[in-house]
C-alpha cells in the first residue's frame, strides 16, 4: 500500500496525468495519477488515505519546489493536472460523506483586478493539499466575498491582486468581512504584497508563493 | 480624427540604431495614466475613445523628454483582455485609435511602436487553442498597424509559447519590425527566470527564431537586474539588438500613494553599464516619468557621445 501512495505522490509531483501522457517524458508509457488513484481505490486503500497519504504529498513537494524557485508555474500546471485526474475518482467519496477535506477555503481576485493566473495557482496548491476551493473568480466585491463566508460555516478566505492600485480594495474586503463574520481567517498575497502591507489592512496572513498559503490554512 | 502616418522617408529602427548606436523609448503608460484620473477597474484602451488629449498627452511628453521611440495605449488591447470590459468587439477601433493617437502626438519621424500585452492566458492549460491565440494577436496587431504604428513591442511576456504565437501573427500579417520583451525575477545570484521558468538564453533563442528584430526585458524589478539580463541575452544572441525597459524600482505604498524608489538619477547612472552590456534601447516601465527618460536619454548621448 505505501509503495502505491508513493508511487502516486511521484505521479502528481511530476505532472504525469495518465499512461497515454507524453509527459513527463521519462515517464512515458507508465501509469499516471489516474491509473495509481483508481488501482489505489479498487485496492481497498481508504479514499482518506489515498488523498493524504498519495496526492496531497505529491502536491505539497511540487508546491515546496516552487517556492524555492525550483519548478515554475508549468510544472505545478502539470503536477494540478495530475492531482485532479485523481480527484475525479474521490469526488463521490466526498459527496458521500467517505472521505472529508479539510475545511473550506474561499479564494478571488479583488474588485477592479482581473488577474487570475497567481489566484488560480494558489487555489490548485490549496485543492491539492485537501481543502475544498471556492473560486469566486476575479473581479470580486466585498459583498460577494462576505456572501461566500456567510454560505460556509467556519471557512478561510484567501483574496489575490496584482496591481498596486487594487490593493485598496483588499483592505476594504478585510474590513467588510471582518465585520459581517468576526473570527474569519483572510489570507493575501500577490505581486506587490509584503507581509506589513498585509498586517496594515488586518489580515491575519500573508504569503508569497501558493505553499506558503497552504501552511497558514494547515497550522 | 485626422490621421497622421509615418514619414515615408522613416528609417526602420534596426537603421536607426546601425546609425546612432543607441536609442531612447518611452516610460511608463499606467501609472502615467493612472495620474491624470483613470481609475481603479476602468478599461485603459477605452480611454483612447473617451480621453485621446490625456493619451495624446502621454505620447507627446516622451517624445519631447526625447524618447526616439514611443510605444501606444494598447497594452490590455487584444480580444481576451477586452471581453473582461465588455469590449471585445472594439479590438479595431481601440487599438487603430491607440496607433493613431500616439503617431499625430509625436509626428512622423518618432517610432510608433505599438504596445502589446500578454493575453493572460496560459496556452498548456488548454483554455486557448494556439489559433485563437493567433487571431486575437493578428486582429490587434493588424489594427495598430492601421493606425499609423510602424513596430511593435510584445512586452511583459512570460511563456515562450504565447510570445511566438504573437510575433508570427505579426510577421505573417504585417510589416511592422517586432520587439519581443520578457519579464524575468531574480531567483539567485546573475540567475533570472520568468515565472514560466524562461531564462534569458531560451527566451532569445526561441523570439528569434520565430522572427523577432529586438529582443530584450521589460518590467521586473529595477534598473540594477536588468544589466545582468542584458548581458546574458546579448551572450545568447550577439547581433540582435536588445531593448530594455525597467521599473523605477518596486513600488512601495506611502500613505495611499504607490512611490517608485528609483529616481531619474538612479536610473541615469546605470546606462552606462546598460550600453556596455549590450543593450541598445533604453526606455523605462511602471512608475518611470518623462523626468526618468530624459535623464535616460542626457545619459545615453554622453554614454556614446
Amino acid at each position: 500500500m505505501e509503495e502505491l501512495l508513493e508511487q502516486l505522490a511521484v505521479c502528481v509531483e511530476r505532472g504525469k496525468v495518465n499512461a497515454a501522457s507524453p509527459y513527463p517524458p521519462d515517464m512515458k508509457g507508465e501509469d499516471g495519477a489516474d491509473e495509481l488513484t483508481k488501482k489505489a481505490l479498487d485496492e481497498g486503500i481508504a479514499p482518506d488515505d489515498v488523498l493524504a497519504k498519495g496526492l496531497v504529498i505529491g502536491m505539497g513537494r511540487v508546491g515546496q519546489k516552487f517556492s524555492e524557485n525550483k519548478v515554475f508555474v508549468p510544472d505545478l500546471l502539470m503536477a494540478a493536472k495530475a492531482m485532479s485526474a485523481g480527484m475525479a475518482y474521490l469526488k463521490p467519496f466526498f459527496e458521500a460523506g467517505e472521505a472529508h477535506h479539510k475545511g473550506v477555503f474561499i479564494i478571488g481576485t479583488v474588485q477592479g483586478d482581473l488577474h487570475d493566473i497567481g489566484k488560480n495557482l494558489v487555489a490548485m496548491v490549496v485543492e491539492g493539499g485537501g481543502w475544498k476551493v471556492v473560486d469566486l473568480g476575479v473581479d470580486v466585491s466585498p459583498e460577494k466575498f462576505v456572501e461566500a463566508v456567510s454560505e460556509n460555516d467556519g471557512c478561510v478566505v484567501g483574496l489575490s491582486a496584482l496591481l498596486t492600485t487594487t490593493m485598496v480594495n483588499m483592505e476594504k474586503t478585510v474590513a467588510l468581512i471582518k465585520k459581517s463574520a468576526p473570527g474569519t481567517k483572510v489570507v493575501v498575497g500577490g505581486a506587490p504584497l509584503t507581509a506589513e502591507f498585509a498586517e496594515k489592512i488586518g489580515a491575519d496572513g500573508y504569503s508569497a508563493d501558493p505553499q506558503g498559503a497552504l501552511s497558514f490554512l494547515d497550522v | 480624427m485626422g490621421r497622421a502616418t509615418k514619414g515615408n522617408h522613416m528609417i526602420s529602427i534596426l537603421d536607426a540604431l546601425a546609425k546612432k548606436g543607441v536609442l531612447v523609448s518611452d516610460g511608463a503608460w499606467g501609472t502615467f495614466l493612472a495620474a491624470k484620473g483613470l481609475a481603479v477597474g476602468e478599461c485603459p484602451e477605452l480611454w483612447n475613445i473617451e480621453h485621446p488629449d490625456d493619451v495624446a498627452d502621454v505620447a507627446r511628453a516622451y517624445a519631447e523628454a526625447g524618447s526616439d521611440l514611443v510605444s501606444t495605449n494598447s497594452f490590455g488591447g487584444s480580444r481576451f483582455k477586452l471581453d473582461h470590459f465588455g469590449l471585445g468587439e472594439r479590438v479595431g477601433e481601440l487599438n487603430e485609435t491607440a496607433a493613431a493617437l500616439t503617431r499625430t502626438a509625436v509626428g512622423p519621424d518618432v517610432h510608433v511602436t505599438a504596445s502589446v500585452g500578454p493575453t493572460g492566458k496560459i496556452l498548456m492549460m488548454g483554455d486557448v487553442t494556439e489559433e485563437q491565440l493567433y487571431d486575437a494577436f493578428r486582429e490587434q496587431i493588424v489594427a495598430l498597424e492601421r493606425g499609423g504604428a510602424d513596430a511593435c513591442v510584445i512586452e511583459t511576456m512570460t511563456a515562450i509559447d504565447e510570445a511566438v504565437t504573437a510575433i508570427r501573427a505579426a510577421k505573417e500579417n504585417t510589416s511592422l519590425e517586432v520587439i519581443c520583451t520578457f519579464t524575468y525575477d531574480k531567483i539567485g545570484e546573475d540567475m533570472y527566470r520568468t515565472m514560466m521558468g524562461v531564462s534569458p538564453a531560451d527566451m532569445a533563442a526561441a523570439v528569434l527564431d520565430a522572427g523577432a528584430d529586438v529582443i530584450g526585458s521589460n518590467c521586473g524589478q529595477g534598473l540594477e537586474g536588468m544589466v545582468e539580463i542584458a548581458a546574458q541575452l546579448h551572450a545568447a544572441a550577439p547581433g540582435t539588438p536588445i531593448m530594455v525597459q525597467a521599473n523605477a524600482g518596486l513600488p512601495t505604498r506611502v500613505d495611499g500613494v504607490d512611490t517608485f524608489p528609483e529616481t531619474p538619477e538612479d536610473m541615469a547612472a546605470r546606462v552606462p553599464a546598460l550600453i556596455e552590456a549590450g543593450a541598445g534601447i533604453v526606455g523605462g516601465c511602471c512608475g518611470t516619468t518623462p523626468a526618468h527618460i530624459a535623464a535616460i536619454a542626457k545619459a545615453a548621448r554622453e554614454t556614446t557621445a
